[in-house]
């Protein structure tokens, strides 16, 4: 991508994620303290997080986060920006110096609108913004994108994640989800935008492990028109989210199942036992087949909406998720939820390729296509 | 009981039945020995018949009822428990009856040894040869 | 005509073994082994034409065919093969006529293309243990599905075009009753039915046997319509226009009267004795609307109940014609390679015309999703595949199944002669010679070519899991998994292909 050649990254990692289904704010010091108990599954080489509800002042704003090797990248990624966009406000992402965090690249946000014409271009506006994504991170040396979604933010540097949350300065943030992510490649691009989360609108990615399919996965999305530069599986998945569950309006369940689908003979028996639902997952599988995610990966998927967990069909990587009062959580490993939460009600160890999911009790209506989606999931 | 039984229409007349019946009677029960080296040399007990393109093979069928048997003048041939039709060579004098009344045409004639052959469904073997070196399953062996 | 044609075989009979019992004498078509009166064996090598049926059922390993190229000064544009095919032209003023797939040389793409497998990062799945599902659907998918809510319930909101659920990624090539046997169809409709895949009637018709096996069958509409009517339509699975065949791309087909007996004349609906002659063209489609055309009076005829393939051969334009293909309304294409057999052609066009299976599947496959219709059809490669590996191979690069014509055949006996186009096969094979015909037991057959799809299928399963995959899907297009060897970068380019030993991206 870019003269800079980045190889597609093989790594193990550790995650986490907590959500209030109610919507309660909390600072980011818990998703903090939640990923130090997973050190050990990062290396140092990428950590992040992404935090909703964290920009409600500027919550029909798209917060974009974005990183400049240097100065000359930042101002032509300004002329860019403001061919498509309205800013109302573009500042730098206020940062603490932490010993473990090296030298960062200029981080910028901007909170934007489309501009007044986008209209003409006959898109809708979610399409819109990720085109301008797209060009940018395709086009522009130096420049990256790195989250673009309304009312939340991806926050990620190569260190370790505690050491990356304290430079961000994400106990200052209150969010009603959080998720986070320490890195463990295997290869050592060094370069801050490979750390997860891996965002694009307001879906966020925290993935822990190798997406097999991913040469058909990429040419499958291809086919609906995005581009994968980043090289990364995680970017795969994010993409994936948001074909399914934006674009094509799937509920959240049905597109787990596509992502991560049942198996044949599970399948064939419901028929059998003369579950009409054998039918969908049949259907989803045939048309899916492209976006099969195969190989071993837990994920767990921020949105604007709540959160989601998910492990492959054999679940080949570890995810335990837990609840107390309106709070879930999913995480790697039981101990960063019991870091954070004492007296939990449940706790318990999801099936292969059974999402736990979160969602608001009040859903946010930010964009049309989410008010589609919450009707098809009511 | 088990009979050899064909399957006129998977037959190809190729005659390796006949090959590895010969094969399964001789002394040295060694193909190319059996056939060139051996006198007087084994005889088959299985014949195809051919009229090209149909073709079958052709043994005893160890009759329920077996004429042969009531036929025999020295009592070589008699029915034995299991059902199967067998011939004692020590008792046969070559008289050719059997041949005369057999309704297939099973018995042969050794004529060098003035004996009778006949189908003996293979005593040394599980599967009777000719079924087993049949190359196109022309020939089963089974109860019916 | 004196003949100039020199033996290009040699038959050895090893004295010391043969027990003159024969057998070869009754199985050669050919008459190359002779008896004489006093009951001794001998050949004439120069009708042999290394069919090896004689060598297989000589009972006590007495002949060897061998090699017995004719010595013509060295010259690489005289060959002693251009000689050969002057003098047979020189004596016969004809057409050179020759049958299977194209023998050249050529390239062999599968033989540079390596797969992957996981390490450490990414554990393998062992397909004994876990499911490893190489169950394929056939047939056009839609970009999206709808889902409704009812009670609760998801409930699909879109109607799916007919598919063919193959359990293995692997169906049978369509071939003709006529071109070859009644036992060959017959033990391919049983094999269908045994693996859960089809098998492929070709031009010739279905016999009236073989109708319980429709549910397996895929049936052909070629340009001559032999044996089309209602029933056929109805009894398939699957209708298969067939424009065009690897073999002999742009050119008919054309059976012999002599082929042409009792079962073949009432199947193809054809007098006895008649030459059998299926024009170059569809003498309904000069265009690709008139395509369109015959695939919606299909549809139309069987009440859009039953996909419809388009076949063609792999020619240079061969992705764009797939386009429009697709477009044209079509469920399935299937692009049969060079290499692809056939029961007869000209020997210079099945030498000349045509591109390589390996390369058509990934320009066609690519252009699809530049288009972005790849969903809307799917892709059947056909056309030499030798083993699972080749399968494989196709799959990554973007086939969604294979069809199998000559290692079908070569499981049930075939040797590759090349004689089909004379009718006296020695293995029952391309033949309506009844008496040879039975040395096909179709109970053989069967079991035979179930054995080696089932054989393939779990060295697929092997590699696939060996790939850390556990579906198929995963693999189909999934060219990562594959890496070039020998190659030039115009032909990776093509083939969507990285080099061996460049890192995974
Ligand atoms: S070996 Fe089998 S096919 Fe050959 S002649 Fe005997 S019965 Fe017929
Ligand atoms: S069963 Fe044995 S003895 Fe009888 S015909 Fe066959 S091979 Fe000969
Ligand atoms: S089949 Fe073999 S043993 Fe029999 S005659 Fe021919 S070469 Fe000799
Ligand atoms: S043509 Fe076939 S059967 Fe005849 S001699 Fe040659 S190899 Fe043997």
């Amino acid at each position: 991508m870019k003269g800079r050649i980045h190889r597609r990254n093989i790594s193990g990692c550790g995650l986490a994620g907590m959500m209030s289904e109610d919507g309660r704010l909390m600072s980011g010091e818990g998703i903090i303290r939640s990923m130090e108990v997973l050190h050990d599954r990062s290396n140092g080489l990428g950590g992040g997080f992404a935090g909703y509800g964290i920009y409600p002042d500027r919550q029909d704003h798209y917060a974009l986060h974005i990183m400049y090797d240097d100065i000359k990248a930042k101002e032509m990624t300004d002329v860019l920006i403001d061919e498509w966009f309205e800013v109302d406000a573009e500042e730098v992402i206020p940062t603490r110096k932490v010993p473990g965090v090296g030298k960062a690249p200029l981080l910028w946000r901007y909170f934007v609108k489309p501009s007044a014409d986008f209209n003409e271009c006959g898109v809708c506006e979610e399409d819109y913004v990720i085109d301008a994504v797209m060009l940018v991170n395709s086009t522009v040396e130096g420049a990256f994108i790195f989250s673009s979604g309304k009312n939340m933010g991806a926050f990620k540097a190569v260190g370790f994640p505690e050491d990356v949350g304290k430079f961000y300065r994400l106990d200052e943030y209150e969010g009603y989800t959080w998720i986070g992510h320490g890195r463990f490649p295997t290869n050592t691009p060094g370069w801050w935008g490979g750390a997860h989360p891996f965002t694009i609108l307001d879906w966020a990615i925290v993935h822990n492990g190798e997406i097999s399919s991913y040469g058909i996965n990429k040419r499958y999305l291809e086919m609906f028109g995005y581009k994968c530069t980043m090289l990364t599986d995680t970017e795969v998945v994010a993409y994936s989210f948001d074909l399914l569950l934006r674009r094509h309006n799937l509920p959240i369940e049905l597109a787990c199942k596509a992502l991560a689908a049942s198996f044949w003979t599970d399948i064939d028996r419901m028929k059998a036992q003369g579950k009409k639902v054998a039918d969908v997952y049949e259907a989803l599988r045939m048309v899916y087949g492209g976006g099969l995610l195969n190989g071993p990966f837990a994920i767990i998927l921020g949105h604007a909406n709540g959160m989601v967990g998910l492990s492959d069909r054999v679940k080949l990587r570890p995810l335990v998720a837990a609840r107390k009062d309106d709070m879930l959580y999913i995480a790697s490993e039981e101990s960063a939820i019991r870091e954070v939460a004492s007296g939990l009600d449940k706790v318990w160890n999801p099936k292969a390729g059974e999402p736990v999911i979160g969602e608001l009790r009040i859903p946010v209506s930010n964009t049309d296509a989410v008010r589609e989606l919450e009707e098809t999931v009511a | 009981m088990k009979r050899v039984y064909t399957k006129e229409e998977a037959c190809i007349g190729c005659r390796l039945c006949e090959v590895h019946c010969l094969t399964e009677h001789s002394r040295s029960k060694n193909i190319i020995k059996a056939h060139k080296k051996e006198f007087p040399r084994a005889l088959s007990r299985v014949l195809v018949e051919e009229l090209r393109p149909v073709s079958f093979a052709v043994q005893c069928r160890h009759c329920d009822e077996p004429v042969c048997v009531e036929a025999c003048i020295t009592g070589a041939i008699t029915k034995d428990e299991s059902g199967k039709v067998v011939h004692d060579e020590e008792k046969c004098v070559g008289c050719w009856t059997c041949v005369l009344v057999c309704p297939h045409g099973a018995p042969r004639r050794d004529l060098e040894r003035k004996k009778v052959a006949k189908c003996d469904l293979c005593p040394d073997r599980e599967t009777p040869a000719c079924v087993e070196m049949c190359p196109n399953r022309a020939l089963v062996y089974e109860e019916r | 005509m004196k003949t100039y044609q020199l033996p290009e075989v040699k038959i050895e009979r090893d004295k010391d073994r043969c027990i003159d019992c024969q057998v070869c004498v009754r199985q050669c078509a050919f008459e190359a082994h002779i008896v004489d009166e006093d009951g001794e064996v001998y050949s004439e090598d120069e009708k042999c034409v290394a069919c090896q049926r004689c060598v297989s059922l000589c009972p006590t390993n007495a002949l060897t065919i061998k090699d017995n190229k004719p010595f013509v000064k060295d010259n690489a544009n005289w060959t002693a093969e251009t000689q050969k095919y002057i003098w047979k032209q020189a004596e016969t003023g004809g057409v050179l006529l020759t049958g299977m797939g194209n023998p050249k040389p050529y390239p062999i793409y599968w033989d540079h293309m390596l797969l992957n497998a996981s390490q450490v990062t990414n554990p393998s799945i062992d397909p004994l243990r876990e499911p490893m599902e190489l169950r394929t659907y056939l047939g056009s998918k839609p970009d999206k599905i709808d889902i409704k809510m009812v009670d609760g319930e998801p409930v699909l909101n879109t109607k799916l075009a007919p598919q063919l659920m193959v359990k293995t990624p692997i169906l049978f090539s369509a071939m003709s009753f006529g071109a070859v046997s009644y036992s060959v169809c017959e033990g391919l409709a049983r094999a269908s039915k045994e693996l859960g895949t089809f098998w492929n009637t070709g031009e010739g018709g279905l016999p009236q046997n073989l109708y319980e096996y429709g549910p397996n069958t895929i049936v052909q509409v070629a340009s001559g319509r032999f044996g089309v009517h209602s029933e056929y339509l109805d009894a398939a699975a699957a209708i298969e226009i067939k424009i065009g065949q690897g073999a002999k791309p742009g050119i008919g087909g054309h059976l012999p009267g002599e082929k042409v007996g009792a079962e073949v004349s009432r199947t193809r609906m054809i007098p006895v004795g008649s030459d059998a002659i299926s024009p170059a063209p569809h003498h309904d489609i000069y265009s690709i609307e008139d395509l369109s055309q015959l695939i919606f009076s299909l549809k139309e005829a069987t009440e859009y109940t039953k996909p419809i393939s388009v076949k063609i051969s792999a020619v240079h334009n061969v992705a764009a014609i797939a386009s429009g293909i697709a477009r044209a309304g079509a469920d399935i294409i299937a692009i049969d390679g060079f290499r692809g057999g056939t029961g007869a052609a000209p020997t210079m066009i099945r030498d000349n015309v045509g591109i390589p299976i390996e390369l058509a599947i990934a320009a066609v496959d690519t252009r699809l999703r530049d288009e972005a219709i790849r969903n809307r059809v799917s892709v059947i490669a056909a056309g030499g595949f030798r083993n699972s590996a080749d399968v494989i191979k196709a799959i990554a690069l973007g086939a969604d199944a294979v069809y199998l014509g000559t290692a079908a055949l070569v499981a049930m006996g075939c040797h590759v002669c090349q004689m089909c186009y004379t009718g006296k096969c020695n293995w029952g094979i391309a033949t309506q010679d009844p008496y040879l015909e039975k040395r096909l037991n179709p109970d053989v057959a069967a079991e035979r070519l179930f054995n080696l799809v089932r054989g393939w299928s779990h060295e697929i399963a092997e590699m696939l899991g060996g790939m850390g995959l556990n579906a198929i899907e995963s693999l189909r297009g999934n060219r990562l998994h594959l890496r070039s060897i020998g190659l030039s970068t115009e032909e990776m380019d093509i083939l969507g292909l990285q080099a061996a030993g460049s890192p995974m991206a």
